[in-house]
C-alpha cells in the first residue's frame, strides 16, 4: 500500500481477506480499549454467518458488552440465539463466566452436590480464579475450544467462533495458555483440555485480529501487539481500522491547510457561486474548521503508513456518524462481506 | 459558557482545601492528558502540584521530561516553562512500589525473602488489580509526603472507571489469608457452623479448589501471605485507610469521558457508585468535543457543495463546505449524547473541553487544554 489519503485504500485493498484468513474458524478480536472491540467483534460475526452459516459470538470479560450493543437483556452462562445473518444465518451468543466454568468443571470431576454453590458462596471460587490468574484463561479457552470442536453429526456445530478478547496488552497472555499452565495444576484434567486448547491455539484455524483507530496509541499498542503474538507462534490476523472518517479535502490541499494555509478569498469565492453570501465571521470559522480537518487527515495518513509496517491485511471501517446500533452493526457487515471477509 | 452545571476548574484547583484529585474513566477517553493538564494549570495558578500518570503516550511523556518509567516525582522544567508554582511529575512503576512497599515495613531479611517467593513475582506483576491497589499506595504516600498542595491522580487503563475502586478490595481480599487458611488446612471447615452433612462435601470441594490451584502454589502463597500480613499490617488494611483517604474532603474526583455511548454509560455507572458511596464527585469532563465553530445551517451547505460539485466548479469550497456539515452532525451527535447524561445526573457540573487536531505533545499543548478544562477558549 502507498501512502494514499484513507478513503482510497479500501477499494484497493478489495479482496484482503486471504486465503489463510479465510481457512480460519476461531478468530480472536482485539485491540485497544476505546477501539471498538467489540463493535467490530460483532460486525464480524454478522458477516462470517452471512450466506447461512451459523457464528458463535463469545463474550470472555464478563462486561454484557454484547447485550448492550444489541440492546438485549444480560446474557446468560449459555449459548442463544443473538440475530440471524442475511440469507439464512445465524448469530449466537455466549457470555463465558470462568467462575461458573470452574463450577461447572468441579461438578464434572467431583460430586459435591449443593457444596459447589456453598464455595462459590464462600468465595473459594473467585480465589481460585485469583490466585491463578491462568487457571482463568485455561478455563475461558478451553470452554472457547469445546465450542469451535463441537460436533453434530460429524458437522462442526459452529462454522466460526468469534471471540470478543481482552484488550492489547493482555492478549498474549490471554491466548498462550502454555505459559498459563506452569501457574496451576501440571496434571489431571485441567491438563489435558488445555493441551488440545494450546494445539488449536496455534493452529492455522486460529486467528487474531487487531482493532484500531488512526491514532498515536492504539497504533504503538496494534504494533506491539502483532510483534508478540508473531514471538508466541501465535496468528495475526487483520488489522481492522476503525472510524475512519471521509477525508474531504483534495489531496493535494491537505499539507497546506494542516499548515494553516487556506485560501480563505477562493473559499469565498467559490460559496458565492454556490448563492451563499456570508459573513467574514463565517468564512473564519469554515476556515479554522478546515484546518482542523486537515490536520487530522494528515496525521491519520501518516498514521496509516506506520500501520503498514506491520504487513498485515488491512481492512477499513467507517465511522458512523449516528452511532452504533443493531441496524449500524449489520452495515458494518455488509462492509466486511464487500470486502471478501468470508 | 458559563452555564448553572458548568464545572469550575479554576475554582477547584485554586482552592487550598483540595489536595487531590482523582481523574477516573474509562480507557481512551484522555485522562492521562487531562491529569497532565490540570496539574500544569495548577501549577501555573501557583500551586505546588505532582501528577501521578500511569501509562502516558510517549510524546505526553516527554513533554513533562519523562523518558521511563521512574518511580519518584521529577520536577517539569523545561523551556518556555515559568510556572508561578512548581510541577512535578512521575509514572507509577507497579512494581517498584510494590518492591519499595514490602522493604519499607519489613525488616530486611524478611524482605528479601518475601521479595524472592516464587508467588511474588505472579502477583506483582500478572494479577488483575495490582496496579489499581500500587496507584493506591502510590497516592497515599504521596499524600504522607506532605510536599504538595495538590496531588493530580491519572487511574489505570480499564475497561470500567469502577476497577479502580474495586480492583485494590478485590487484591487485599484474596490476599488477607483467610481463604488460603481454609484452603490449606480444610478440616477447620466443620468449625463454620455449616450443617454436618454438608462438611464433608465442602470438605472436598476444598480439596478440588487446592487441587486446581496446585500444590507448590499455594504453598508458595501462603508462605508469602503470612509473612506479608504479619509485618507490612496486611494489605486489607493499607487498602481500607487508602479508601479513607479517597473519602477524606480534601479529595475531589473528576469522571472524564469522550462524548460517546460507551464511554458516558461508564460514566454514569460511576456517578451513581460515588454517589453510593458518599464519595465526593467533582464533576464531568465532556473530553475532545467537536464544538461548530461556522454558523452556518448543515442543509444550506449540503446544498451549495452539491450545487458546485454538478458544476465541476470550485472544488475547495464544496470540500469546506461538507466538512462543515460531517462536523454539525457530530457536534449535534455529541450534543444530545451529553444531554442524555445531564437529564439522568442533573446535579453533575460538567466541562466540553474541544478536541485538539493533533495529539498533545508540548507544554503548549497541554496549556491549550488547561484553558479548555476551565472553560476559556471554547468556541
Amino acid at each position: 500500500m502507498t501512502t494514499g489519503s484513507p478513503a482510497t485504500v479500501g477499494p484497493r485493498t478489495a479482496g484482503v481477506w486471504t486465503p489463510e484468513l479465510r481457512r480460519a474458524r476461531l478468530h480472536f478480536v482485539t485491540g485497544k480499549g476505546g477501539t471498538g472491540k467489540t463493535t467490530v467483534a460483532a460486525a464480524l460475526g454478522i458477516a462470517l454467518a452471512a450466506g447461512g452459516r451459523k457464528v458463535l459470538l463469545v463474550e470472555v470479560e464478563g462486561r454484557q458488552g454484547i447485550a448492550q450493543l444489541f440492546d438485549t437483556e444480560p446474557l446468560p452462562y449459555g449459548e442463544r440465539h443473538l440475530v440471524s445473518a442475511p440469507d439464512g444465518g445465524e448469530l449466537r451468543a455466549l457470555h463465558i463466566d470462568a467462575e461458573a466454568a470452574l463450577l461447572e468443571y468441579f461438578q464434572m470431576f467431583y460430586n459435591l452436590g449443593f457444596a459447589g454453590r456453598t464455595l462459590r458462596r464462600m468465595g473459594a471460587i473467585e480465589f481460585a480464579t485469583t490466585l491463578a490468574p491462568g487457571l482463568r484463561d485455561v478455563l475461558l479457552t478451553g470452554k472457547i475450544k469445546e465450542c469451535v470442536t463441537r460436533t453434530d453429526n460429524g458437522r462442526y456445530v459452529y462454522d466460526h467462533v468469534v471471540v470478543d478478547a481482552p484488550p492489547t496488552g493482555r492478549v498474549v497472555k490471554f491466548l498462550d495458555v502454555t505459559r498459563a499452565l506452569t501457574d496451576v495444576t501440571r496434571s489431571g484434567p485441567i491438563k489435558n483440555q488445555a493441551d488440545g486448547v494450546v494445539k488449536l491455539m496455534h493452529s492455522d484455524q486460529t486467528v487474531v485480529h487487531v482493532v484500531t483507530l488512526l491514532e498515536e496509541m492504539p497504533i504503538r499498542e496494534t504494533l506491539e501487539a502483532i510483534d508478540e503474538l508473531q514471538a508466541e507462534d501465535l496468528r495475526p490476523g487483520a488489522v481492522l481500522i476503525n472510524r475512519v472518517r471521509p477525508p474531504r479535502l483534495p489531496d493535494r490541499s491537505v499539507v497546506a491547510a494542516a499548515d494553516g494555509r487556506v485560501d480563505a478569498s477562493r473559499v469565498r469565492a467559490g460559496l458565492v457561486e454556490a448563492g451563499l453570501d456570508i459573513s467574514d465571521e463565517v468564512i473564519e470559522g469554515l476556515v479554522a474548521e478546515t484546518v482542523e480537518h486537515a490536520i487530522r487527515v494528515a496525521a491519520e495518513r501518516s498514521a496509516a503508513e506506520q500501520l503498514t509496517a506491520a504487513n498485515q491485511p488491512m481492512l477499513q471501517l467507517p465511522d458512523l456518524p449516528d452511532g452504533i446500533d443493531v441496524a449500524a452493526l449489520y452495515e458494518l457487515a455488509e462492509l466486511l462481506v464487500e470486502k471478501g471477509v468470508r | 459558557m458559563a452555564s448553572r452545571g458548568a464545572l469550575q476548574i479554576d475554582r477547584l484547583i485554586d482552592n487550598p482545601k483540595t489536595k487531590v484529585i482523582v481523574c477516573c474513566g474509562s480507557g481512551g477517553v484522555g485522562k492521562t492528558t487531562t491529569a497532565a493538564a490540570l496539574a500544569l494549570r495548577a501549577a501555573e495558578r501557583g500551586r505546588t502540584t505532582v501528577v501521578l500518570t500511569i501509562d502516558p503516550a510517549r510524546r505526553l511523556a516527554q513533554s513533562l521530561g519523562l523518558d521511563e518509567l521512574d518511580n519518584v516525582p521529577r520536577k517539569v522544567e523545561v523551556e518556555g516553562f515559568d510556572p508561578k508554582g512548581e510541577l512535578w511529575a512521575m509514572m507509577l512503576d507497579m512494581r517498584r512500589t510494590f518492591d519499595d512497599m514490602i522493604i519499607a515495613h519489613t525488616d530486611p531479611q524478611r524482605a528479601q525473602e518475601l521479595l524472592a517467593s516464587p508467588f511474588y513475582q505472579t502477583i506483582s506483576t500478572s494479577f488483575s488489580g495490582t496496579q489499581e491497589y500500587m496507584a493506591m499506595e502510590k497516592l497515599g504516600q504521596l499524600v504522607a509526603d506532605a510536599e504538595w498542595d495538590l496531588i493530580v491522580v491519572d487511574t489505570p487503563p480499564s475497561r470500567s472507571a469502577l476497577d479502580f475502586l474495586d480492583a485494590p478490595k478485590r487484591l487485599s481480599s484474596a490476599l488477607d489469608g483467610r481463604m488460603i487458611r481454609l484452603l490449606t488446612a480444610p478440616a477447620r471447615a466443620g468449625g463454620w457452623g455449616i450443617r454436618k452433612a454438608l462438611t464433608a462435601s465442602l470438605a472436598l470441594g476444598m480439596k478440588a479448589v487446592s487441587t486446581v490451584i496446585g500444590g507448590q502454589l499455594l504453598t508458595d502463597a501462603s508462605a508469602f501471605m503470612q509473612a506479608f500480613n504479619s509485618t507490612a499490617g496486611g494489605f486489607k488494611e493499607r487498602a481500607q485507610k487508602t479508601a479513607e483517604l479517597l473519602r477524606s474532603p480534601g479529595t475531589a474526583f473528576l469522571v472524564v469521558a469522550a462524548p460517546e455511548p460507551d464511554a458516558l454509560r461508564e460514566a454514569s455507572f460511576f456517578v451513581e457508585r460515588l454517589s453510593s458511596e458518599s464519595m465526593p464527585l467533582t464533576g464531568l469532563v465532556a473530553n475532545r468535543t467537536h464544538p461548530v465553530l461556522a454558523d452556518l445551517p448543515a442543509p444550506r451547505a449540503l446544498a451549495a457543495a452539491e450545487a458546485l460539485e454538478a458544476k465541476k466548479s470550485a472544488p475547495l469550497a464544496a470540500a469546506v463546505l461538507r466538512l462543515h456539515a460531517d462536523r454539525v452532525a457530530l457536534d449535534k451527535r455529541e450534543r444530545r449524547l451529553l444531554q442524555r447524561f445531564t437529564r439522568a445526573h442533573p446535579d453533575v457540573p460538567m466541562v466540553g473541553v474541544p478536541a485538539l487536531p493533533r495529539d498533545v505533545h508540548d507544554i503548549a499543548g497541554l496549556r491549550i487544554i488547561g484553558e479548555r478544562l476551565a472553560g476559556n477558549g471554547n468556541a
